[in-house]
């Protein structure tokens, strides 16, 4: 077993250590073993509610959407080759959230609210990526540009809120702090049936990926088809980033951060390596929402919350590592 | 005129250009270009360029910095799409053939290729036999034997497992043509392979293609900064000066006081080599005088 597949091991073990914590801790303490029973084989009972309804699909939610992100982010950063190209900080994210709320405040069916996402995730990277070409791309310019329409997007989102009737809007803002309280089994299906379409999508394109990050001339040279791949893996990052925004919120800094921990675990991009991106997505999710749940209990904070806080310091690091680079 | 170019240049052209090729040599010319224009916008940077790379041989593209040498190349590898004429890859449009099977026929090593954070020699050689594999191709035995012997010729079997970061310029440099040696195309283009080097690790480099050349019976074709190894290390000759082809030909015959002053507006006088014997420029400066 290699050195890719053992820490892939550790990772999984974690998980489902964390889950199982998961479970078990919260305002009605279950034990473990009762509680493993509950979700698992012995439905009904006494906790039924609390595990079943409550911190199971809780779990499950954050385990994809760790997943989700974590893999959306590797996509992004790999593209460009730039640790800071991932789709919460170039406004990917907001511009999910930016259809999303505004789905809500014309009133359309909310289960259109994951493709409203997927479009305005969309929409924004294709703005992004257009107004940085320069006959090629440049991670520091897309960057830049992402912020901008980033910053851009949340005057959007915050002019919605204001603009239409709260009853409308109220539930929307979710969108500005992601958060797991309110997952539920329907968040869980919608993002497993996105994993299970763009999973196998994203694990075809790492071969191309490995070519696409020796620079331009370097993979037309191997006979890569630029266009046609950049487009793949652009809207492949944005459907995974995507459903986690329209079903929890933009949780910042976890498809940052993971790619950039995976990598310096187990190097440059291979099936491996994401593979263990997406399970360290799901264990850095899981661990932030436990401690967003328990640190200031009862009162629980947004997931997104802590995702920044772990996120924000090491976002420091490595911009100042990137001084030193220029 | 311009019209009339555009009538199936290549047929009618490169024909041309194969009898007369046949006239002072056997081999046949699988690159060439007719009648290129190239611009990346503005005015053209390459004009009416018609030019073929000899099967076989070490070919050096020289010329001053802006003549368009660099241009050429990337011309060549596809890289640049022309405004007119074309490039021809075996006779046909390089364009119009799928970017694949172009990969598995010319490879191309960048002035400054860009190396992911953390990657290995082995990694990155590896990378090299991308347009040899299908979507759902396993590794197969003869990408492993491709990717040893790229090893084994740039004599970096040893450092398989190292990090590029860790290594020397020279080493790394070396990896980058192990990677396009792994691509096995029968033509190698590099641009300007020396720069960044000193001028032991220049020496081995281009000794190390040349050897690649005589061994492997691949065609190179190199931008070079420097004239004299550009007279020393190739067989063929391409001279380019605002955009147009100075001269063509074997470094003895065509490396002129009259050339170099035409080419990169200096005065030099060409003396033989005295190690080689092939041309060797010895630049005259202002401060010669006494």
């Amino acid at each position: 077993m290699n050195r890719t597949a053992r820490l892939c091991a550790t990772a999984a073990i974690a998980i489902l250590g964390l889950a199982i914590v998961g479970l078990t801790v919260g305002d009605y303490p279950v034990a473990a073993r009762t509680a493993i029973a509950t979700a698992i084989w012995d439905r009904g009972g006494e906790f039924d509610f609390v595990i079943n309804s409550l911190r199971f699909p809780r779990v499950v939610v954050a385990v994809l959407a760790g997943i989700c992100l974590a893999a959306s982010g590797l996509l992004f950063q790999t593209l460009i080759d730039n640790p800071l190209v991932s789709p919460d900080i170039i406004g990917i994210d907001t511009g999910a959230a930016t259809a999303a709320v505004a789905n809500l405040a014309i009133g359309l069916d909310v289960r259109l609210l994951p493709f409203a996402a997927f479009a305005g995730a969309l929409t924004a990277a294709l703005l992004i990526f257009a107004l940085s070409w320069r006959g090629g791309f440049s991670g520091g310019r897309l960057v830049l540009v992402g912020i901008g329409i980033n910053a851009l997007l949340s005057a959007v989102i915050t002019y919605m809120l204001v603009r239409f009737p709260v009853e409308r809007v109220s539930a929307a803002a979710r969108w500005q702090a992601g958060t797991l309280s309110a997952s539920s089994w329907d968040d869980a299906r919608t993002m497993a049936l996105v994993l299970v379409v763009l999973l196998p999508v994203a694990l075809l394109l790492v071969r191309r990926l490995r070519i696409m990050q020796l620079g331009g001339e370097t993979a037309v040279a191997l006979g890569m088809r630029l266009e046609r791949n950049r487009v793949a893996v652009i809207t492949t990052g944005c459907g995974l980033a995507a459903v986690v925004v329209a079903a929890v919120g933009p949780l910042g800094f976890v498809a940052l951060l993971v790619p950039h921990v995976a990598r310096s675990l187990a190097g440059p991009i291979t099936v491996g390596v994401l593979f263990l991106t997406a399970l360290l997505g799901a264990f850095m999710l899981l661990s932030a929402d436990l401690v967003a749940q328990r640190l200031f209990a009862p009162t629980v904070l947004p997931a997104g919350v802590v995702t920044a806080a772990m996120g924000g310091p090491y976002l420091l690091l490595v911009l100042r590592r990137f001084n030193r680079a220029v | 005129m311009r019209s009339e170019r555009k009538v199936h240049p290549f047929v009618s052209v490169n024909r041309a250009v194969h009898v007369s090729g046949d006239a002072s040599a056997p081999s046949r010319p699988v690159l060439n270009t007719v009648q290129l224009d190239v611009s990346y916008g503005g005015p053209l940077v390459l004009a009416d360029l018609t030019t073929s790379i000899p099967v076989g041989e070490v070919t050096a593209i020289v010329g001053a910095n802006a003549s368009g040498k660099s241009t050429l190349l990337r011309a060549l590898a596809r890289l640049l799409k022309p405004a007119g004429g074309v490039v021809c890859l075996d006779g046909a449009d390089i364009h119009r053939q799928s970017t694949r099977s172009v990969a598995v026929q010319l490879g191309l090593l960048p002035q400054s290729p860009r190396a992911p954070e953390g990657v290995t020699v082995g990694d990155l050689v590896r990378r090299g036999r991308y347009p040899h594999q299908r979507l759902f191709d396993p590794w197969s035995k003869a990408d492993e034997r491709a990717v040893a012997r790229a090893l084994e010729l740039t004599g970096l079997s040893a450092l398989v497992g190292r990090p590029l970061d860790e290594l020397s310029g020279g080493q790394r440099q070396r990896a980058w043509i192990a990677m396009a040696l792994a691509q096995d195309t029968a033509v190698m283009l590099l641009d300007e392979p020396t720069t960044f080097l000193d001028i032991a690790h220049q020496v081995e480099m281009l000794d190390l293609l040349v050897r690649l050349n005589r061994s492997e019976n691949r065609t190179i074709v190199m931008v070079l900064h420097d004239l004299n190894q550009a007279c020393r290390y190739a067989s063929h000759l391409i001279a380019v000066a605002e955009g147009r082809v100075e001269a063509v030909g074997h470094p003895s015959e065509v490396v002129t006081t009259e050339l170099i002053e035409r080419v990169f507006g200096l005065r030099v006088s060409v003396i033989t080599c005295p190690v080689s014997g092939t041309p060797l420029c010895v630049p005259h400066t202002h401060c010669d005088q006494p």
